[in-house]
């Protein structure tokens, strides 16, 4: 078996790489593409540390996202079909200040936080005592949350969908 | 993924397994469509190498980088799907989550379908793909809910575990709506029977040669381990009389995509809009209904 620490660098470079990709690929269909496959990595990253349910969800919702995230960033890009050249990157030194700032202050804060030390061991089922840890003493407020947003997608659908271009969608 | 180590053999055997099963889908369908005559173990095996060694018709300006990947996810997709799905009673990794993972790499398929769409740079396949998203939310959310009333039903998303909660009823029986409804979307997922809309004249209209030999190889693949994974989820796993696990595990699978590929042959297409209507207004309440009544009785 490949080493944990070997497959986290290897995902961790990958995320970076996928990153670094969106804005140097030349179409908003590969800049799509690459930013979901940096998200997979991070996903990767999650279950090599053996967050197992967590690294799974994100994977999986980072690819229903993503889909539905690509019809949006081709729509509102400058050349929809992607026939001509494009780039991703607008207002470039004052970006690059920004960003530069921005990874300063985030590197300085991990290595200016006292981290704490470990209390305790993890636990057997840690997809357990994460929804207990999120949802433990709200239980109805959180299912009464998630009853409400599903039953608010399907309404706008329902809603939306009523009269298409061909008339009625029965 | 966590859990004991994979064995070094998995890696031959479960491309092997997965490849096995599609091509006995792509038999199924074979016998379906066309009926015994012929030699009807041949026919699949003759279009496939037909496939591989014709030359790609290319179209202009297409994008080969994303139309290769979005060929590639779909197989890739299919053996991701089938890690965790355990064969009489033992998965090459046994995942605690297995359920949300072997999902994960279903919805895989709707990056298939958007980047084979993309990746022609042609007006129809476009349009197939841009559509599979929208087909692809109404199929997946009922999925999802199914799946969701099968860990509520055995208290676990581990597919071993879910398997070995059906010892004194399956849960084809305990929730028969489920079953109903997962084989329908399954089937929907892997564009499949009445719900195969992409495939007619859009996505994959583009594809020549290999890469459609993956694509439609792929699809099979893929109904073959949603048909799998139907036997831990619905039909109590390798559980069974006289014969060993895995032969049960083998037996109920094969059952499955049966009716799956000759049901689907009989239907006919369904008109797109009118499934998508009754996918929100109709299927998702059942399935929410279906899931309280699991929830409670439990």
């Amino acid at each position: 078996m490949i080493p944990a620490t070997v497959l986290f660098w290897a995902l961790a470079v990958g995320a970076v790489a996928g990153g670094v990709a969106v804005f140097a690929v030349g179409s908003m269909a590969r800049a799509t593409f690459a930013l979901l496959a940096s998200f997979l990595c991070v996903g990767g990253e999650l279950l090599v540390l053996d967050l197992d349910y967590l690294g799974v969800l994100v994977v999986l919702m980072m690819i229903m996202e993503m889909l539905v995230m690509a019809v949006f960033m081709v729509m509102f890009m400058m050349n929809p079909a992607g026939l001509m050249p494009m780039s991703m990157v607008h207002n470039r030194w004052g970006a690059l200040g920004i960003s530069g700032a921005v990874f300063a202050a985030l590197a300085a804060g991990i290595v200016l936080t006292p981290w704490p030390h470990r209390a305790g061991r993890p636990p057997r089922d840690p997809t357990r005592a994460l929804g207990l840890a999120i949802m433990g003493p709200k239980m109805p407020v959180m299912m009464g949350i998630g009853l409400a947003i599903l039953a608010t997608m399907i309404a706008s659908v329902v809603l939306a969908t009523r009269r298409g271009r061909y008339g009625d969608a029965e | 993924m966590s859990g004991e180590r994979t064995p070094v053999w998995a890696v031959v055997a479960l491309p092997a397994a997965v490849g096995l099963l599609a091509y006995a889908v792509a038999v199924f369908d074979a016998v379906a469509v066309e009926g015994m005559r012929g030699r009807a173990f041949a026919r699949p095996l003759r279009r496939a190498a037909l496939l591989a060694v014709r030359q790609r018709r290319t179209t202009l300006a297409a994008d080969r980088l994303l139309l290769g990947a979005g060929v590639a996810v779909l197989p890739a997709a299919a053996l991701l799907a089938a890690l965790v799905v355990p064969v009489g009673g033992v998965p090459v990794v046994a995942s605690p989550v297995g359920i949300v993972w072997f999902n994960a790499a279903e919805v895989a398929t709707w990056a298939a379908a958007w980047l084979v769409g993309w990746g022609p740079n042609a007006a129809f396949s476009l349009v197939g793909g841009y559509r599979f998203l929208a087909q692809g939310l109404a199929y997946e959310l009922p999925h999802m809910f199914v799946l969701i009333t099968v860990a509520v039903g055995a208290g676990s998303l581990d597919l071993t575990a879910v398997a070995a909660a059906q010892r004194h009823l399956w849960f084809a029986v305990q929730m028969p709506v489920a079953f109903a409804l997962y084989l329908v979307s399954a089937s929907a997922l892997a564009f499949w029977g009445p719900f195969a809309h992409p495939l007619d004249g859009a996505l994959g209209a583009d594809l020549s040669g290999a890469d459609r030999l993956l694509f439609l190889g792929g699809r099979c693949a893929m109904l073959a381990v949603a048909g799998a994974a139907a036997v831990p989820l619905f039909l109590g796993g390798g559980a069974g009389p006289l014969l060993p696990a895995p032969v049960w595990s083998l037996v109920k699978t094969l059952a499955v995509l049966a009716a799956l590929v000759f049901a689907g042959a009989r239907v006919p297409r369904l008109r797109m809009d009118r499934f998508l209507a009754a996918a929100w207004t109709v299927l998702i309440p059942v399935a929410l209904l279906q899931l309280l009544v699991v929830a409670v009785t439990r």
